[in-house]
């Protein structure tokens, strides 16, 4: 596609990365087709390919106002569209540049402005994020259902002694994960002991940086990419083998360490490391796939049940790993349901079920129709978003597909 | 401009967030999938109830305010380029189906469905639409309707025109017509024909009943390797006049393999100069049958290597790379300009030869993308819009390669429409009697010109200038009409 980025905007780092995105765009709309706010509102604006266009005309300096913030606020990043492009536009990339550049360039009401930055200094706390939801939990008969759907209950962890393993890799327990459903990794941390390999967590690591980076205090994001990498140093440095995600939203994000901190020289090296040495906890077990068959094998069948599984965006579009859970779960055993139209979000996206609730929940109920058509015993997932998402639109139980190994 | 009148009504027909009006939100619809031509709408309509459309429409009529109707914008001949003072009317927000009668297979659909969607809520029940343009994920059936759209599997099942049972449209002048009945005929003139692949001419589409076919027991597709383009193109006439009428028979090029197989990785060999992807289908015995002679035609044409698919995710691998071809070429160069012609099969050799000798003049690389077995060529133009006089340059050898396709007797479009792209190359495919005709035709329902004016018919006066900058062969088309 043809451009003529501002002069000022094209000799800088982003200016030369958006524009090579943008000339690799051909305008051929497949995107529309797998892009959920396209497929709900039926508007130019509310595509990929719109809001390239809308991107493009405001790098190009034309006048923006909150109308181009609108619509790029609704993209819900779930890179549907990149899995769709023929032609490989990096459109996530592009809209973490667009969105920068709109925010320095739009002021925001005053109440938006607000809510995003609770949001964006609040869940990464894990400690505050904690004490906050068994506050909410008290609170929740009193509360109105759309603010206590989203409150799980209590899960019980139990408590697993692992045998000492020569080999290790690095658990991240994330921001809002360890409050909301510490038994993801116990599960995980049960599963890797059985085939020989110790979970270990790094005492200062927290979140990944998705939550502060996509809304906008990218500063802050990338301050949190760069307190985990020292986290995990001396445990790479001490001959960790990987860096296992359960949360296959924060795999996303650490896998494109490298690329968030390509300029930033104290880190840009050990940024690429870190992202090299990242694994989504799927492809361990796909990797460890000999060991794991003989310990089910050994174990014996564990009440197998009819499972829907939900890809997250970030695991089917941000990391491009699809089939993998689904074969695990074949190989422990649970039968695998149909689900149409896989390839589209539950409306989770972080924390876009809290800041366009009615895009989100729209998103939900049609995900939870396709997931809950063959009348599943469990609905498995492989991140916390839209674990606690989905699980508030139905009575169906929604877990982590490791719970189930 | 347009009146501030028409905008007071337009607002009073329309909620705001289905009405844009600043250029910050116009200007993502100053194209449709061919980005060479651009023009920022004056204002877009995004109507969500039929009253609405028929309102917009009244406003426009009574005010002589033209109106450009747009589906998904992945045409690619400028069908849906705004054009200055008139209403762009984007249908998108019809995309319901309205229902799946598997008795009597056929589905009624909203105008803004997409292709692909009717396939898939018809897979329930053995069924599937069989016009599958390469755009199908995305583009919509309304378009289809307007552009007469073809696709890979049309040689054996047709185009739009051939699958669909009736239309439900709406003319400038307020009148409802539904065209075409759930019956195999209808009395009186078939006005389908005429309504499908009128872009958006004659009337505006509001419903859509199409044909549903059943799923073949079986399909197998073979993959041909040649070392030589021309030789592919011969296996192409032989295996149509050796009796096989195959699902699909598609043919790329040496440039437009790499690009798909980047896109895909269907498995494609890089190291030939074109590929055959032959598709039969059909019971079990009928598909074993044809694979063993469309190879026995295939190695006897001189290919290099053939390739049955393994099993059908194979299958779909082969055919996602094709399907993806055009826009996947955007990975050789930031842009591209897709043409499209038919020829007869038997010239396909020449006409290859000649497009490779264009490409050598122009200095512009060409990847050709062929539904080699109806003989409609896409070849795709490579350039790069950033640099000084490309586009230009990219266009003139793009009508070249149109008049060589009418040069060996064939024509300047054979599914992507006319749009304002082709609208020159009219006047060589066609005389003013015929012409005079068309506009005869277009007055019938739209006296006064107001819907999607200056495209696929060009106006007499157009042709002369066009004939006064261009001659081709010595012989002056139009020799009747003044000169300017």
């Amino acid at each position: 596609m043809q451009t003529n980025l501002s002069k000022s905007f094209r000799n800088s780092s982003d200016g030369q990365e958006a524009d090579s995105i943008l000339r690799a765009c051909v305008h051929c709309g497949f995107c529309l087709a797998t892009c959920p706010t396209y497929q709900i509102l039926g508007d130019e604006l509310d595509s990929p390919r719109g809001r390239i266009y809308l991107m493009k005309q405001m790098l190009e300096g034309a006048v923006v106002t909150q109308k181009t913030l609108k619509h790029l606020d609704r993209c819900l990043t779930c890179r549907n569209c990149e899995t769709t492009c023929p032609s490989g536009v990096q459109y996530g990339k592009l809209i973490d540049i667009g969105r920068k550049f709109a925010e320095q360039n739009v002021s925001r009401p005053l109440g938006q402005k607000l809510q995003r930055k609770a949001l964006a200094k609040f869940l990464p706390q894990t400690k505050l994020f904690g004490s906050t939801l068994k506050l909410g939990r008290m609170a929740k008969p009193f509360l109105p259902d759309s603010l206590a759907n989203k409150i799980p209950s209590v899960n019980t962890v139990q408590s697993h002694l692992a045998t000492k393993h020569s080999r290790k890799m690095i658990a991240l327990a994330g921001c809002v994960q360890p409050a909301l459903a510490p038994q993801i990794n116990a599960a995980a941390t049960r599963v890797m002991d059985a085939i020989g390999i110790n979970l270990i967590t790094a005492s200062n690591a927290g979140c990944c940086g998705a939550v502060s980076f996509h809304l906008n205090f990218q500063e802050d994001g990338l301050d949190a990419m760069r307190r985990n990498i020292d986290a995990w140093w001396p445990h790479i440095e001490a001959g960790a083998e990987a860096i296992v995600m359960t949360a296959s939203g924060c795999g996303a994000t650490v896998k494109e360490y490298g690329h968030y901190l390509k300029n930033d020289p104290a880190y840009a090296e050990k940024a690429a490391r870190v992202s090299a040495l990242t694994r989504d906890l799927s492809e361990v077990l796909l990797q460890e796939e000999a060991t794991l068959r003989i310990w089910l094998a050994n174990r014996g069948p564990k009440d197998t049940r009819r499972v829907s599984f939900h890809s997250p965006c970030t695991l089917q579009h941000g990391q491009k790993i699809t089939g993998v859970v689904e074969a695990l779960l074949t190989v422990a055993g649970h039968t695998l349901l149909p689900v149409s139209e896989t390839n589209l979000c539950c409306g989770s996206a972080g924390t876009y079920s809290l800041l366009e609730p009615e895009i989100s929940t729209q998103l939900r109920d049609r995900k939870l129709g396709h997931l809950n058509q063959s009348e599943p015993e469990v609905i498995a997932t492989a991140n916390i978003g839209c674990l606690t998402h989905l699980q508030s639109g139905t009575s169906t139980s929604v877990r982590h597909w490791v719970e189930l190994l | 401009m347009i009146s501030n009148e028409v905008i007071r009504r337009l607002q009073s027909i329309l909620p705001p967030h289905c009405l844009l009006l600043v250029r910050e939100d116009l200007k993502p619809f100053e194209s449709d999938g061919l980005t060479a031509f651009r023009n920022t709408p004056d204002v877009v309509a995004l109507p969500e109830t039929e009253e609405q459309v028929r309102q917009v429409l009244a406003a426009c009529r009574e005010t002589g305010t033209p109106v450009v109707f747009r589906g998904a914008g992945t045409g690619v001949s400028g069908g849906a380029l705004p054009v200055d003072g008139a209403v762009l009317l984007a249908m998108t927000k019809f995309n319901r189906i309205l229902h799946i009668d598997p008795a009597s297979r056929t589905a009624r659909v909203q105008p803004g469905v997409r292709n692909l969607a009717i396939s898939e809520a018809a897979a329930a029940y053995g069924l599937y639409y069989a016009p599958d343009p390469s755009s199908q994920i995305a583009c919509t059936i309304g378009g289809n309707v307007a552009e007469n759209s073809g696709g890979v599997h049309c040689l054996k099942y047709g185009l739009t025109v051939h699958n669909v049972l009736s239309i439900r449209v709406l003319t400038i002048e307020g009148e409802e017509l539904v065209i075409g009945s759930e019956a195999m005929d209808s009395p009186g003139y078939d006005l389908s024909a005429l309504m499908i692949g009128s872009e958006g001419m004659l009337a505006v589409t509001l419903e859509i009943t199409v044909k549903l076919l059943p799923k073949p027991e079986r399909t197998q597709v073979v993959l041909a390797a040649f070392d030589d383009v021309e030789k592919g193109g011969a296996a192409v006439g032989a295996i149509i006049s050796g009796g096989i009428l195959p699902a699909g028979l598609e043919m790329m090029d040496k440039l437009a393999i790499e690009a798909a197989e980047a896109y895909a990785h269907a498995g494609y060999p890089l190291d030939a100069e074109a590929i055959l992807l032959v598709e039969v289908d059909g019971t079990q015995e009928e598909v074993s049958e044809d694979v063993m002679r469309v190879r026995e035609v295939l190695l006897a044409s001189g290919a290099t290597e053939v390739r049955t698919a393994r099993d059908e995710a194979e299958q779909k691998k082969f055919w996602a790379g094709r399907k993806a071809a055009f826009p996947a070429v955007g990975r050789l160069a930031p842009d591209y300009y897709c043409m499209d012609g038919t020829i007869p099969r038997k010239a396909l050799p020449a006409v290859l030869r000649r497009i490779a000798e264009l490409s050598v003049e122009y200095a512009l690389p060409v990847a050709n993308v062929f539904h080699a077995g109806d003989g409609n060529l896409h070849p795709l133009i490579l350039y790069d819009a950033n640099q000084p006089n490309a586009w230009q340059k990219a266009e003139r050898l793009g009508a070249d390669i149109l008049e060589l396709c009418v040069e060996h007797g064939g024509t300047i479009t054979g599914e992507h429409g006319v749009g304002v792209e082709k609208i020159n190359q009219m006047c060589v495919q066609f005389g003013s009697d015929e012409l005079q005709a068309f506009h005869g035709v277009k007055a019938c329902f739209d006296s006064d010109g107001l819907l999607n004016p200056g495209k696929a018919v060009p106006t007499l006066h157009r042709c002369a200038e066009y004939g006064a900058m261009h001659v081709p062969g010595g012989k002056l088309p139009f020799p009747e009409l003044p000169r300017f």
